[in-house]
């Protein structure tokens, strides 16, 4: 953690309710530039909502969310996309009828100004934008090896299957040239092979794109292997932050996993 | 079924199991099919079509296009009943018995329906709720000879038309298809009379004409006997190069199939700036039309095919199209007549039609899917009933209109109005040039990428930085202003514009076209709008079969409902739309292809060491 340089992201006493639930209360993160931060927690404890809150896909009750110095408060999703947050969803989606290639390029949207003039007279700037689009779609794809790239590029996402289809979509998040980028469940539905994998392409994503990452995980081993910092919600609230090694013995995480009961007499035994 | 008879490209014929029994029959179907075959007889006859269309011979003194409609069903449905399903393990049985009986029932029981019609027409009279219960049905169904002899022809004909349909199955690929095209290009060549008829007389061959179409319309006897020679020899010895020849163009690929591709549309342009100068000025109106339909499928299709907005009320932008160029060219504008030339009006149609675009769009663009759809739907009644109301004939007339708008000058060279159909037709041709380039360009831009992740996906492409707001509402002003287009050319074409001309009916005809034709295909649009605007006719525009025009409506919703169910993607559909449609089937062929990849974590795209 560096507490000296002011933080990427600042959550601050974030609350949000749907009705009268609090799916989030009085919430306090800072994510400072080039940390990975996981968000570990049990079903219903606000992981993606928190997710959703600081991409402005749902209204917050109140608190503030504050990013490089600014809030994000009132900004709609494609504004916050464009201040340099990306995110891929839990449940994959891409757009799938459209090709693999088109799904990074689309994404570029938001750093790109050709509109309809360029495009009909066809002009010098529009084509050298669309080379320069392409250019760094294939660079977001190559990322992942051969698998997204060559003959895949013109075929249609609906024909990936299930573990590229969540690379696709990292690919398309990192074509939109973040400074923050937001992981929901990324290993969801692998093999230990392929998230072993993917496990290390996210300290790549860091080190060599140079994105502070956040991401929801509930495999322990990515957690363990990744992650500088691992925050824990339970029930909407903060439960504890810190190393995973010390957060990983906490009673209290044990307690919200597994239950009290499971808890005490795990707690003995270890 | 021998190598020989097998057409390249095709799969080789199964293995074909013996014929099934002739009294094994799925009863059951055959009885439901015929009950609805014979339906629809009655519904047809009862509508009054078979009267109406009585008048439009096919074959002179032979066969009017009223029969053809009738007698169709019973061969039709004699075919289908012998249709078998084709699955991997599910043997195919050769034709035989099976169909013949099958066809020739289920075709007896058809015909037993217009059987039943004529006893029921003799012997009561509900005119009163059925306008078509008129004994010139009755005549026209038991031609003219009495009830006995109706009730039992027609049971005669429908035992013949599904023997007949049955019978095809039976005939080798080869022959069927010969007799088809035979059929087809007869029916075809009298529905496009007027069309080739103009044509031939166009390059001086009246005589030709003459000999080849009867005086009061329809083929002479030789004239269908030699066409349907000719197609008969063209289907049997051209086995299937059509398709071939069509596949091996999309097969082509890199400068190749551009050069395909440059020569098809250099081919088409030439035929278009050829045609009308060779035929008359009724064909010439009838082109014009369609190309005014051409120019509002091309910018709703931009809305609902590439957007994805369902506008039910693109009506609304022909109409301020119109009404502004007649405002601002025709003297008799009642309020401000400022009397431009036409092309500076069209300036002006631009930025009202598009300022328009931007006022409705902007609350509209708000709400998705049916809301969305509901809410134009009345913002095109909306700007109608504000061009009738007594508030604002000041400045549009209301009813009346603005009447004797001047037409188009170009240049101070010619003036082009409706009495000039060819003049019109080359003016709509121009811009249905640009809205296709229009349409062509942004589809292969980033709007156009943004467009179609909108349609995707609505809240993903707001997370993935698109302010879905904006574009889409560039999508309603870019499609409004192309409608616009098609709205000035109107206006000076017909020399006057009423509310009454821009009903909501137009807003739907134009839809219909787009879907007909294919969502989001610019090809599939323009055949859309070229079938069923210039055969049937536009809302009040005729066709080619003028006939039609009491019961185009009636046409159009069998014709949506039928495309919806056997071909959602349209007539000649965009590929895009194909796969979104077909998803099962396109990844099954992908994964014979070995395209798909499976969750191996090597890192090595599957598939690729068998390609170059």
């Amino acid at each position: 953690m560096n507490g000296f340089s002011a933080p990427l992201l600042e959550i601050r006493d974030l609350s949000i309710e749907f009705g009268g639930l609090k799916a989030v209360n009085g919430l306090n993160i800072q994510v400072y530039e080039g940390e990975i931060v996981s968000v570990i927690g049990p079903n219903g404890a606000g992981k993606t909502t928190l997710f959703n809150a600081i991409s402005a896909m749902v209204p917050i009750t109140s608190g503030d969310i504050v990013f490089e110095g600014s809030s994000l408060l009132g900004l709609d999703p494609n504004q916050v996309t464009a201040r340099g947050i990306a995110r891929t969803f839990q449940n994959v989606r891409l757009f799938t009828n459209m090709t693999i290639l088109e799904n990074v390029m689309v994404a570029q949207h938001c750093r790109t100004s050709q509109g309809t003039f360029g495009a009909l007279f066809y002009t010098q700037a529009f084509r050298r934008e669309e080379a320069e689009i392409r250019a760094r779609g294939e660079k977001a794809l190559g990322f992942f090896g051969s698998r997204l790239v060559g003959f895949r590029l013109n075929q249609p996402a609906s024909v990936l299957s299930y573990a590229n289809r969540r690379r696709l979509e990292i690919a398309r998040a990192m074509a939109t040239q973040p400074k923050l980028l937001l992981l929901d469940e990324p290993v969801a539905g692998m093999n230990p092979v392929e998230s072993a994998e993917l496990t290390r392409l996210i300290g790549r994503l860091r080190d060599e794109w140079g994105f502070a990452i956040i991401f929801i995980e509930h495999d322990m081993s990515v957690v363990r292997d990744t992650s500088d910092r691992v925050i824990v919600l339970n029930h909407g609230e903060l439960l504890t932050e810190g190393d995973y090694a010390d957060v990983s013995v906490d009673p209290r995480v044990i307690e919200a996993y597994l239950g009290q009961d499971t808890a005490a007499s795990s707690a003995t035994t270890s | 079924m021998t190598a020989t008879e097998m057409r390249p490209g095709t799969a080789p014929e199964p293995e074909l199991a013996p014929p099934r029994r002739a009294l094994d029959q799925n009863w059951r179907r055959l009885v439901r099919m015929g009950a609805v075959a014979a339906l629809v007889e009655v519904f047809i006859a009862l509508s009054g079509m078979p009267v109406r269309l009585d008048e439009r011979p096919v074959i002179v003194s032979i066969l009017s296009l009223g029969y053809v409609f009738v007698g169709a069903i019973p061969i039709v449905v004699g075919h289908r009943i012998g249709r078998q399903v084709r699955r991997e393990g599910v043997p195919i049985h050769r034709a035989g018995g099976y169909e013949l009986l099958g066809g020739t029932l289920a075709g007896a029981i058809a015909g037993a329906g217009l059987s039943v019609l004529v006893a029921l027409l003799t012997h009561f009279d509900i005119r009163e709720p059925l306008v078509n219960w008129s004994p010139q049905l009755r005549d026209l169904l038991s031609f003219n000879r009495g009830t006995v002899f109706g009730v039992l022809i027609w049971l005669g004909i429908g035992a013949v038309g599904g023997f007949v349909g049955g019978g095809l199955r039976l005939l080798p690929a080869r022959w069927r298809r010969t007799l088809v095209t035979m059929a087809a290009t007869v029916v075809l060549l009298s529905i496009l009379e007027q069309l080739v008829a103009d044509l031939v007389s166009g390059v001086r061959l009246e005589s030709v004409a003459d000999w080849f179409y009867g005086r009061r319309g329809g083929l002479t006897h030789s004239g269908a006997g030699v066409t349907a020679a000719i197609a008969g020899v063209a289907a049997f010895f051209g086995r299937g190069k059509l398709k071939t020849t069509r596949e091996r163009i999309k097969s082509l690929e890199g400068p190749a199939r551009t050069r395909a591709n440059a020569g098809m549309i250099l081919l088409t342009a030439a035929i278009l700036i050829v045609v009308p100068m060779l035929v008359g000025s009724l064909t010439n109106e009838l082109l014009a039309n369609v190309g005014l339909f051409v120019l509002l499928a091309l910018g709703l299709n931009i809305v609902v095919g590439l957007a994805g907005i369902l506008d039910l009320g693109y009506v609304a932008f022909f109409a301020v199209g119109s009404y502004t160029a007649a405002v601002l060219t025709a003297a008799t504008s009642p309020r401000i007549n400022p009397e431009f030339p036409w092309f500076v009006a069209l300036i002006f149609v631009v930025i009202v039609t598009g300022l328009v675009g931007l006022f409705i769009g902007a609350p509209v663009i708000r709400m998705r899917g049916d809301y969305l759809a509901i809410v134009t739907l009345g913002f095109g009644e909306i700007i109608r009933l504000l061009f009738l109301s007594d508030w604002l004939s000041g400045w549009f007339g209301g009813a009346q209109g603005i009447t004797a708008i001047g037409g188009v000058e170009i240049f101070g060279l010619t003036t082009v109005d409706g009495t000039n159909p060819r003049g019109v037709f080359y003016l709509v041709l121009v811009f249905c040039a640009i809205a296709i380039y229009v349409s062509w360009r942004l589809e292969r831009s980033r709007l156009g990428r943004a467009w179609m992740a909108v349609r995707e996906d609505e809240t993903v492409a707001e997370a993935m930085g698109i302010n879905t707001v904006n574009v889409k509402l560039l999508a309603f002003v870019v499609g409004a202003v192309l409608g616009s287009f098609s709205g000035a050319i109107f206006a000076n074409k017909v020399g006057s514009v009423f509310p009454s001309s821009f009903l909501i009916l137009v807003s739907m005809v134009i839809l219909v076209v787009v879907i007909f034709g294919g969502m989001g295909s610019i090809v599939g649009v323009i055949a859309g709008a070229a079938l069923l605007i210039g055969v049937l006719g536009g809302p009040k525009q005729p066709g080619l079969l003028a006939e039609f025009s009491e019961f185009k409506l009636l046409i159009y919703g069998a014709l949506l409902v039928w495309m919806m169910l056997a071909r959602p993607e349209g007539l000649i559909p965009s590929a895009r739309r194909t796969r979104e449609l077909h998803q099962e089937e396109f990844l099954q062929d992908a994964w014979l292809r070995g395209e798909v990849d499976t969750d191996d974590g090597d890192g090595e795209a599957p598939g690729a060491e068998g390609r170059p």
